[in-house]
């Protein structure tokens, strides 16, 4: 039985910010964070598709809208959100029926979704604008 | 006496399967999508228009809202699961979000009605 006077000496909290969070954790967390913010961009992505949807005058409105600078990096921040959670969620299927699993190939495949995704984003973004 | 049997091991299966039966959905529907806009050009209102009017883009634009709805919903859920501890405050931010993804699948297909 330990000491209860050394027992109240242990850290009530953990530091675990040493501790290297690995490449599948990283890509993990970024799979929920980008559903958390493509689920709170829905409205806006709809706003959008209505207004641009509506009339020949909202069309316009639209393309001057999305033609504003902060409103692409905007719209190149969710396409980024939208190509991780994509990429990172065929990588959760193959998980799922057992391809891939073993160590090397879950790192590789994390590291292959977020360069994948990032590059996408960099295609995809410059085909846009 | 309705026969149930108490083990709450497989109760997520649901959940679970939907969210994976819509991911594949919206990733196939996604190809479509994109390939369609990607070929409306030059981009002017009437063509912008007629592509959503196209079958295969209305198909797969209905496809994916409803998928949307069901895969967000899952994952919303399991978000609040995990960081709102208390119950109260975890079924009115689950409610609001479900009141919300129902009127964003009705606004999806009212624009899609339209065109």
């Amino acid at each position: 039985m330990p000491d209860p006077a050394e027992k109240k000496k242990r850290p009530l909290w953990y530091n675990l910010s040493p501790l290297n969070l690995p490449l599948p954790g990283l890509v993990s967390i970024l799979h929920r964070a980008s559903g958390a913010v493509l689920f709170l961009g829905l409205v806006w992505f709809l706003f959008l598709l209505d207004m641009s949807l509506a009339s020949e005058a909202g069309f316009a409105r639209f393309r001057g809208y999305v033609g504003h600078p902060l409103v692409k990096l905007f719209l190149l921040g969710f396409l980024w959100a939208y190509l991780h959670h994509f990429c990172a969620g065929i990588r959760y299927l193959f998980l799922d029926i057992d391809k891939g699993v073993g160590l090397p190939a879950a790192r590789a495949s994390s590291y292959a979704v977020l360069a994948v995704s990032l590059a996408l984003t960099a295609l995809l973004g410059m085909r846009l604008w | 006496m309705v026969e149930r049997t108490i083990v709450g091991a497989h109760y997520g299966l649901r959940g679970w399967l939907a969210q994976r039966i819509t991911a594949v959905v919206m990733a196939l529907a996604t190809l479509v999508i994109v390939g369609g806009i990607w070929s409306a050009s030059p981009l002017t209102y009437a063509i912008w228009k007629s592509l959503f009017a196209k079958w295969w883009m209305w198909l797969s634009l209905s496809l994916f809202s409803l998928a949307v709805m069901l895969h967000a919903w899952v994952g919303v859920r399991d978000i609040l699961m995990d960081y709102i501890k208390p119950t109260g405050l975890r079924l009115a931010l689950e409610v609001l979000f479900l009141l919300a993804l129902a009127y964003y699948t009705i606004w999806a297909m009212q624009i899609l009605w339209r065109v």
